[in-house]
């Protein structure tokens, strides 16, 4: 044989991930388990929606639960741990994203059919998690008032992934001279009909409005 | 830099394949990247330089596809190729569309296998 031969392969580079995010995601479901998935630039803050998500539903006794990426610390796991809830810490030690194995190890020994909510606080960072999915059934992405309107067209490729987007400080947004029509075109722009939330965990605005959003999307897993 | 766990999928999945089919060097990795997943080309060849480096896959050259974004116009009842990335809106009519058709890939598409060397 002196060819070349090509061998056509035709499957997805992060197969594996894939696949095994699939699989969590039933296991998930099945339970009756909703995993949200929280991405976000650094700063944006996941970790200050996301305690105000948890002090919330525990005041009403739903059970929710909560895994932190982070680069180094574990910062954000101890301040989350302060709104009562279990937390865990994956320290990705420089990986600029969290891949699903990742997420699978670090709730080996939590029994998921406790909890009604699982948060994936992502590493803070709007392109690297992108491609990999966790396992969960909801991807939000957040972005601040104080980071510009203009960020969804800059990482297009995030925020086309998601499926609910969180603006948050808005408290800040006149101080910051936010852009609100603008902002909300350009979400609109990279991921037509998203659902767009206004929030800002200072005032309370919009928080209401995402714990119905999650319910009624947790009430459509039940098998 | 997710590309660098992106090369080492890329490098593994080709091993693999390689390995069904005789073990033979490879000569060629051809991958579709669509412009939506957030894959820095150069980055990606540099990566896949470095994991493949002392490997049997050193000597491969990587060839990337770029897959344009397409989405189908409702209103146009088309599909319809979009010039770039950041409005996912028809270019004849305007109309917003999340009905993605293409541009999501990040696939390996082929490998090429070397010529067997004869004794």
């Amino acid at each position: 044989m002196t060819q070349p031969r090509i061998l056509e392969v035709r499957t997805r580079i992060l197969k594996k991930n894939d696949e095994l995010a699939r699989e969590m995601r039933r296991e998930f479901e099945s339970l009756g388990l909703l995993v949200v998935n929280l991405v976000s630039s650094p700063g944006t803050g996941k970790t200050a929606f996301l305690k105000e998500t948890l002090s919330r539903l525990l005041a009403r006794g739903i059970p929710a639960a909560a895994v932190v990426g982070d680069l180094e610390t574990d910062n954000d796991a101890r301040r989350l741990a302060a709104s009562g809830v279990p937390v865990r810490q994956i320290m990705t030690h420089g990986l600029c994203h969290l891949e699903a194995e990742m997420v699978r190890a670090h709730l080996a020994d939590w029994n998921l059919a406790d909890f009604h909510y699982l948060f994936i606080e992502n590493v803070g960072n709007l392109v690297c998690p992108t491609s990999w999915d966790l396992g969960e059934s909801v991807r939000l992405a957040l972005l601040s008032v104080t980071e510009g309107e203009d960020k969804p067209l800059k990482y297009p490729g995030l925020f086309n992934t998601a499926d609910i987007a969180a603006i948050t400080k808005i408290d800040l947004a006149e101080a910051c001279e936010f852009d609100r029509e603008t902002a909300l075109a350009n979400i609109d722009a990279v991921r037509p009909g998203m659902q767009v939330l206004e929030t800002s965990v200072k005032t309370g605005a919009g928080i209401e409005e995402w714990l119905a959003s999650l319910a009624t999307r947790r009430a459509m897993l039940t098998p | 830099m997710h590309e660098l766990s992106i090369a080492m999928n890329v490098a593994e999945l080709a091993r693999e394949h390689s390995r069904l089919h005789g073990d033979g060097r490879v000569s060629a990795v051809t991958l579709r990247i669509g412009r939506l997943s957030c894959v820095h080309e150069d980055s990606l060849r540099y990566s896949f330089e470095l994991v493949t480096e002392g490997t049997p896959l050193a000597a491969a050259r990587l060839r990337i596809i770029e897959v344009p974004i397409r989405i189908w116009c409702p209103t146009c009842e088309a599909e319809r190729e979009l010039p770039g990335i950041q409005r996912l809106a028809c270019p004849e009519c305007g109309h917003l569309s999340g009905e993605i058709r293409a541009g999501r890939e990040l696939d390996l598409e082929s490998i090429e296998l070397a010529p067997e060397t004869t004794p």
